[in-house]
This record gives C-alpha cells, sequence and structure tokens, in this order.
C-alpha cells in the first residue's frame, strides 16, 4: 500500500506540473499587443536603442502600449523563416531579394514594397571595409592585397548572409574598374580573394567574432557598422580600420509583412515603426550606432564625421538590380559557386 | 576485494594467470595516467573554463545575468518545454515498453527500430522536418494557420521538436529492463484476481520505477539542452522563443560572454545534477535498475 500511495503521489505531481505549464503557456499566449520586427545580424544593438524611443513615441501618439520584439539571424535564414511561417510585423533585412522573395513566395508584402518609403525603402545604409590588427603588420591598404597569397581573409558565405554578398559584390565592382571590365580577370581576382578564406561563417557576426575573438585572420571584410562595433566591443588599441578606395553603397531595405500586420491589427502601429526609422529621433540613433543615416541632417555632427569617403559603386547601376545580381553570381551553379570548385580543385 | 574471497590456492593460480595477461606496473600506470590526462583535457578543462569565463567580471556581474528579462523567459521557457515533454515521453515510454515486453506481436522489431529513430536522426533534420510538415508553406501548416494556430515558431513547434529528440530515452531504459523481467508477476497477480489497472500499479511499477526514474532524468536534461531542433523552430524572437541553449549562442554572438557563459552555468549545472542523481540512483539501487542480472 505504502509503495501505491507514492506512486499516486507522484502521479498526482506530474499532473499538477503539466497543468502548470499550461497555464504558463496560456499566458504567455494572451500578452499584449506586440510588433516583431525580423531583422538581420548585426542591427541587435540599434534596434535595442530604437525600440525604447519608438515605444514612447507611440505611447505619446497614441496612448497604446506596445511590446518590440526581435529576431536576429543570417539575413537569408531569417527570410526563410519569415516565408515559413515566422510571424512579422515588419522585416529590416540586408538586402532586397531577400524581401523580394518574401513578397513573391507569400504575397504578404506588396511587389513594389521598395517604392513606398523614400531612399529606396533604406532609412540607413551602410558600406564594406576592413578591419585589420592594430598596426595593420601585413599593410593592408586596397581590395589587391586581399588577393596577394599568405593573406588571411575572414568573410562569411555569401550563400547564406547578406553581408557577404555586399563584400562579395565590392570586391567585384574594384575588380571591374581596375580591370575596366574584364570579367574574365575580374573573376580570377575574386577567386584569389576567396583561395584566401581560411572559414566562411553563415553570418555577418559570426566573422566578427571570429576574427575578433578567436583571433583568426588579417583582415575582416566586414560592414561598416560591424567594424566600428567591434572597435568599441574590444577596444581601439586592438584592431583598426583600413578604407579601400572603392567600395559598394549597402542599402539595407525594410518592409511591413502587410499580410501578418493586418491579422495581428498591426497595421496602423507596423507603419508607424517604419515611418519612425526616418524620424530625427531615430536618424541621429542610426548614425550613433555606426550606420550611414539616409537624412545625414537630423543627425549629430560628431557621429558622421568618423565615416570614412570612399567613393561608392551601386547595385543599381553597377550590377543592374539585386535580382541580375543575385541570378549571376549567388544562384546555384552561378559564379560563385564555380570560384569555389575552382578554388577547391586547385 | 578478490584477495579475501579467493582461497590460497586458487590465489596463486589466479595471480599466475594475471601476470600472463596484465602488463608491467609501468605499463598500467602509463595507462591510467593517459585516461586521466584525455579526461582533464577534453571533459573536465572545458567544464571550468566554462565556470571561470562565467564569473570572469566578478560575481555581481555573474549574478545579474540572470536578472535580465530576456534570461528569465529563456530559464522560464526551457522550464516550460521540458515540463510538458517529458511527461508526454514518460507516458508513451511507459506504453511502448510495456507493449514492447509483455506482448508478442508481429512488427515488434520494427516498432524498436522506430523508437530509436531520433537517436540516429541528426537534431537539425529533426526540427526541418517538423518545419516541413507544420510551416506555412509545409503540408499541415497551411490549415493551421488557416484556424489561426501557430506551431512552428512558436511554443507548440519547439516542444514538438523536443518530444521528438528525447523520445527515446525513457522507453530505451525500460523495454530491456522489463523483458528482462518477464511477465511472471503480473500473471501471478492477474490470476489471483487483480484488476489490470491494479496489477499495473502494484506489481509492473514497483518493479520499474527507478529504471523508470533513471530515464526520465536522461530525457529530461536531453530536453533542457537540445540545440539543433529547437533552433531550427524556433524564430529566434527575444524573450518569447528563446530557450536557455539559443539564449546562450545570442548572448555569445553580442559579445557578451559574461551572461553567455552565466547562462551555460546554468545548464552545466542542470547536468551535473542529473549525473549526481543518476550516480546515486546507480550507486544506491545497482540490482533494481539492472534487472537483476543486466548490465548498464
Amino acid at each position: 500500500m505504502g509503495v501505491r500511495l507514492q506512486n499516486n503521489r507522484l502521479f498526482k505531481l506530474g499532473v499538477s506540473v503539466s497543468a502548470i505549464a499550461l497555464i504558463f503557456v496560456a499566458s504567455a499566449a494572451q500578452a499584449g499587443q506586440s510588433l516583431l520586427n525580423v531583422s538581420y545580424d548585426p542591427t541587435r544593438e540599434l534596434y535595442k536603442a530604437i525600440n525604447p524611443a519608438f515605444i514612447a513615441e507611440w505611447k505619446k501618439k497614441s496612448g497604446q502600449d506596445i511590446e518590440i520584439q526581435a529576431s536576429h539571424g543570417g539575413s537569408g535564414a531569417q527570410a526563410r523563416a519569415v516565408i515559413e511561417g515566422l510571424n512579422a510585423d515588419i522585416v529590416t533585412l540586408a538586402l532586397a531579394a531577400d524581401i523580394d522573395a518574401i513578397a513573391t513566395k507569400t504575397g504578404k508584402i506588396p511587389a513594389d514594397w521598395q517604392k513606398l518609403h523614400s531612399n529606396n525603402s533604406s532609412p540607413y545604409t551602410s558600406t564594406i571595409i576592413f578591419l585589420v590588427r592594430k598596426g595593420n603588420p601585413k599593410v593592408i591598404k586596397d581590395w589587391d592585397d586581399l588577393a596577394k597569397p599568405g593573406i588571411a581573409v575572414i568573410t562569411p558565405n555569401p550563400k547564406t548572409s547578406g553581408g557577404a554578398r555586399w563584400n562579395y559584390l565590392a570586391a567585384w565592382g574594384y575588380g571591374l574598374t581596375q580591370f575596366k571590365g574584364d570579367e574574365g580577370r575580374v573573376k580570377d581576382f575574386v577567386a584569389a580573394i576567396y583561395k584566401n578564406t581560411p572559414v566562411l561563417d553563415t553570418g555577418a557576426r559570426g566573422s566578427t567574432i571570429t576574427f575578433a575573438q578567436r583571433g583568426l585572420g588579417d583582415v575582416l571584410i566586414a560592414w561598416e557598422n560591424e567594424a566600428f562595433l567591434a572597435l568599441k566591443e574590444f577596444g581601439a588599441d586592438k584592431f583598426e580600420i583600413v578604407a579601400p578606395s572603392q567600395s559598394i553603397l549597402a542599402e539595407p531595405p525594410v518592409a511591413v509583412v502587410e499580410g501578418n500586420a493586418s491579422e495581428k491589427g498591426n497595421t496602423e502601429v507596423a507603419k508607424a515603426y517604419v515611418d519612425f526609422l526616418y524620424s530625427p529621433a531615430a536618424q541621429a540613433l542610426i548614425a550613433k550606432n555606426h550606420y550611414r543615416p539616409s537624412l545625414p541632417g537630423f543627425a549629430d555632427k560628431e557621429d558622421l564625421q568618423k565615416f570614412p569617403k570612399i567613393e561608392l559603386i551601386t547595385v543599381d547601376k553597377t550590377f543592374g538590380g539585386w535580382t541580375k545580381a543575385q541570378k549571376k553570381h549567388f544562384a546555384d551553379g552561378g559564379i560563385f559557386d564555380e570560384i569555389q570548385k575552382q578554388n577547391s580543385a586547385q | 576485494m578478490s584477495d579475501i574471497l579467493i582461497s590460497p590456492a586458487l590465489k596463486k593460480t589466479s595471480l599466475r594467470l594475471c601476470g600472463a595477461t596484465e602488463d608491467s606496473a609501468f605499463a598500467r600506470k602509463l595507462l591510467i595516467f593517459v585516461a586521466l590526462l584525455f579526461l582533464l583535457l577534453f571533459l573536465f578543462a572545458p567544464l571550468v573554463v566554462v565556470f571561470i569565463e562565467a564569473t570572469r567580471k566578478g560575481l555581481p556581474a555573474f549574478l545579474a545575468s540572470f536578472h535580465e528579462t530576456d534570461a528569465l523567459a529563456a530559464i522560464r521557457l526551457t522550464l516550460i518545454v521540458a515540463a510538458i515533454s517529458v511527461p508526454a515521453n514518460l507516458i508513451f515510454g511507459l506504453a511502448a515498453a510495456w507493449a514492447i515486453a509483455k506482448f508478442s506481436f508481429p512488427g515488434k522489431s520494427l516498432l524498436i527500430t522506430l523508437i530509436d529513430l531520433p537517436f540516429s536522426v541528426s537534431p537539425v533534420v529533426s526540427g526541418l522536418v517538423y518545419l516541413l510538415v507544420f510551416g506555412a508553406q509545409g503540408l499541415c501548416g497551411k490549415w493551421f494557420s488557416a484556424q489561426g494556430i501557430q506551431i512552428i515558431f512558436a511554443v507548440p513547434g519547439i516542444v514538438l521538436a523536443t518530444i521528438f529528440v528525447t523520445f527515446p530515452f525513457v522507453a530505451r531504459e525500460l523495454i530491456p529492463l522489463m523483458q528482462e523481467q518477464g511477465t511472471v508477476e503480473e500473471e501471478a497477480a492477474l490470476t489471483l484476481g487483480a484488476s489490470g489497472l491494479r496489477t499495473f500499479w502494484t506489481v509492473t511499477i514497483p518493479n520499474i520505477k527507478w529504471g523508470l526514474l533513471y530515464g526520465v532524468l536522461l530525457c529530461n536534461a536531453r530536453a533542457m539542452g537540445e540545440f539543433g531542433a529547437v533552433s531550427v523552430v524556433s524564430g529566434h524572437v527575444r524573450g518569447l522563443t528563446n530557450t536557455i541553449p539559443l539564449q546562450v549562442e545570442i548572448l555569445y554572438n553580442e559579445y557578451n560572454s559574461v551572461a553567455a557563459f552565466a547562462m551555460a552555468v546554468l545548464l552545466a549545472s542542470l547536468a551535473l545534477v542529473t549525473l549526481g542523481l543518476k550516480t546515486f540512483l546507480e550507486w544506491k539501487y545497482a540490482d533494481a535498475l539492472s534487472g537483476r542480472s543486466r548490465r548498464h
């Protein structure tokens, strides 16, 4: 009998634990109005700064309390998650091609999304620069230094990372200028750079950690904002930023996922959130977090001074837009695949 | 120990026999040393590093990591997931082990193989499978989202993935034990007029309770620590769908290594407590656990 009693008690314990768990789940589901911003890797700190400002602004404007949830990861992976049903109200990704993919696969974003907000729907831009170890021991000054033998280059995988695709296109653009449009030589040049990569991380942040924390490589090809953040996190005595002679204008765009937002009754607040990104307050925060504001007039002068002056090409002019660039370079069997095959065969 | 048990005459022969198979004292010491060194380098040192990294900026910073709302939410979610998936697998494991050990039916070995499936499938694949079935583009996902039920990138998806990955633990622990014990005692109880349920509670359960507890402990440890499968179906929404292992990765990627390792310490402590309990059970109830003659 004693055993039986004990077992009964155990059983009751199990039942009550499960009941408590169910209550927890139910209460989690009933949380107040919230907005989900699905973003790419390096914007964690940026949106951590912007979200409280928007919450205060929205409270003042509408009297409502709103909670903002954030999800970060490689841009391509995040787009994939939204396509598979991640309930994003807003997407703020690394490149237009990823938002295009959501628009065509789910129909939850209008096809002309990029025209709905100013500056190609990019409230901030950035560019691609180099981060090297203090004192620049390998004397890396420009893109052609990365192609030299014996230099270890850290950059993420263009197949999974939006930032990596910008890195690749920036290198390609430099090659185009250098070799006056001779694509065969440009390809060899870019292949030489990728031959120097000991690892290809899946996301931009992974690469930064590989370079800065694990101490791998001589140079990190990075988002400008990511490089400044690494300087701040690890100390300016460890690394320095090198601006190449030419780079690319990276426009990370934003869009309201109208299908999800209207279902959750968030259309109005989601639109207000995107508009807020263009407001003076947000633009100042953008510059503080090392992104180039699309409306620099609102930013502090000090924050703007740190950005090096680089000649910037654009995807539209040099590559004929993202759709074309994506297909030619990064699709299966594209030039990047050819380069990888060529490099591993050698 | 063995010296006391063996008679002097036998001892001589056994010593001679030992000498034939045993290496010299030096070789023995060397082997022990190598094994210890290996354990130290590959198991103990990493564990120590986790604790050192977590407390590198002092105890207050370590403790402060647990006061973050995201950290608390991750701990809460991990407990919820374990609290649902462990009882679910306990019931399933018991039922499956009962069916396999006490009855014979066609397709039995197939069922055993199926139970083992989650052990042999990579967790990432397990996650992807659920994504393909319950995702917005998936087979059942469309129907569920039409009903307004979110499975993937929400708590239900994480629970499902965890249940899948921890499926075999309880059943795997019980099947050999129950097979070993056979059906004699249950049959005796039934012939004496006990009902099926009473037989279960008073005969079967007491026989297997320690094995059951052991399986539940292992199941719980894995449920709390699972990364791969959960990562695929989580969506990584802060404070909502991040479990402790996912939170560790996020914090590490945010250059917040103290907080990341603090969470890792929490996970490691859970594992150590589980290990401690497991060792205690093995030590205290070795016979009951081994089902009289079974080794583990």
